[in-house]
């Protein structure tokens, strides 16, 4: 057998998780999709003690509205998330993006809590949760937490989670309007692993720039919000030279990327700069189509 | 300490009571506990699609999810596709080859045959979605499984085969 021996629980209830969590070792491991985990688990590279498998939880999966809002429980399987009505009208920054997790095999297991929570500086969910500043619902035995997405990502693999607390749900606010999207990324083969990747998003307001974002994947410890790039475009009439400065702020200047077997730093620095103005650009046109 | 945890797992239709240690893989389980070894091992790190099966339905990797997961749920592997083959549209009665495995003969869609269970299994969620796919959506649905001996032309060609056959 691949993985080490270890202690597994299935709770039917998410108390009897959270009491799992609060006793067991500090080692104890959450098991979501899996499609990580299991990997690490197979080479050995994580041995885990105990594993608590939430799969048995029928009410941490869930899509729905909430006022302005889009509450998704954590163990929604991914594939849901990219055939979900709701959050294609709302929030189709997210319906674009989610089919360039991984293969759709993977993306059936897979599911949004458990890619937040491994907080691979590499995948796409935690730079699409800084993105669309969600917010996240943390609990333990004796309460709960909610945590906004910008200080959730405390480096590479690293959350803010305390070692008793289990991600449960997530808040994401409907786009603002007037506001386009784009989500592009570079990966050598459909489903891999990508390069470089960049979530961008432009809400215009009387022919300027009001609000932009630009986050990065590949690109340092974790999820990195280019904010200078941002505030580049900010109050102004968005142009080319703009939008190439702003783009040379971010690859230049904001990401820090290590670069891998497949590439090298330069290379995601390049990268980064031409995905950045390719996004920009097609999210300024789908933010004036959303004018008309 | 081993634990052991009792399972009723239906697999291509036939139930099976076992006991298993948590830390068994799905795919493990399938071809050292109940001999289908229809399924293959390639990675084991979810990346060459070989072991790929239907958990209720839907296609994932058997090397990513422990036995014990499976409990109460149906898994079709590659064996229970001739005979399951009017849930999927095949002949009625079952015992003939599935229209997807019938289209891969013809079309020399698999040469070690490595690969093939796993692209079966991919397949057949993905053309009950989307029967009529063009070609860049069959490549796009292939990319989750290696093949290295075909280079994918006649695998696609296959997939086109398949499509018209279960139209």
């Amino acid at each position: 057998m691949k993985p080490a021996p270890f202690e597994y629980h299935v709770p039917d209830s998410l108390e009897q998780a959270l009491e799992l969590k609060s006793q067991k070792a500090d080692d104890t491991k959450i098991l979501a999709g899996g499609q990580s985990l299991v990997p690490a688990m197979n080479f050995r590279i994580v041995q885990p003690s105990v594993l608590v498998d939430l799969n048995r939880l029928p009410e941490l999966s869930f899509i729905r509205e909430e006022g302005q809002t889009i509450r998704i429980g954590a163990m929604t399987r991914e594939r849901h998330l990219e055939f979900d009505a709701s959050i294609a009208k709302h929030i189709p920054l997210l319906t674009e993006a989610t089919p360039f997790i991984a293969h759709p095999q993977i993306r059936n297991r897979g599911t949004i809590g458990g890619s937040i929570v491994n907080a691979d500086p590499a995948a796409e969910l935690p730079v699409l949760m800084l993105a669309l500043n969600a917010r996240l619902k943390a609990k333990n035995i004796s309460g709960e937490r909610w945590i906004d997405a910008k200080d959730f990502f405390a480096g590479m693999f690293t959350t803010a989670l305390e070692p008793d607390e289990i991600l449960v749900e997530i808040e994401l606010p409907f786009m603002p309007s007037h506001t386009g999207w784009s989500f592009m990324e570079v990966a050598p083969r459909a489903g891999d692993y990508a390069l470089m990747g960049v979530a961008a998003l432009v809400t215009l307001e009387d022919g300027k720039c009001k609000q932009a974002k630009l986050v990065y994947l590949n690109a340092g410890d974790g999820p990195v919000d280019a904010k200078e790039a941002a505030n580049v475009l900010r109050g102004e009439k968005l142009s080319d030279a703009l939008i190439e400065s702003a783009a040379s702020m971010a690859s230049e200047q904001e990401i820090n990327p290590y670069g891998n077997v497949h590439t090298s730093p330069e290379f995601q620095r390049h990268l980064a700069n031409v995905l950045t103005k390719k996004a920009l650009k097609q999210a300024m046109q789908r933010a004036e189509e959303n004018l008309q | 300490m081993t634990q052991s945890f009792p399972v009723t797992i239906n697999v291509n239709e036939k139930e099976y009571k076992r006991e298993v240690e948590p830390r068994i893989l799905l795919s493990d389980f399938l071809r050292h506990e109940l001999g289908l070894t229809g399924t293959h091992v390639g990675c084991e790190h979810g990346v060459c699609g070989a072991c790929t099966i239907l958990f209720d339905g839907e296609s994932m990797r058997s090397c990513l999810i422990f036995a014990v997961q499976a409990d109460g749920h149906n898994i079709t592997t590659v064996e229970g596709l001739a005979t399951a083959s009017p849930l999927y549209g095949g002949t009625e009665g079952g015992g003939g080859l599935h229209p997807i495995q019938q289209a891969f003969w013809e079309a020399h869609g698999l040469q070690c045959g490595y690969c093939t269970p796993g692209i079966l299994m991919t397949l057949v969620p993905f053309l009950k979605q989307n029967p009529k796919p063009t070609e860049d959506e069959i490549r796009h649905a292939l990319s989750g499984n290696l093949c290295r001996c075909t280079g994918y032309q006649h695998i696609v060609d296959a997939v086109k085969l398949a499509a018209e056959k279960m139209r």
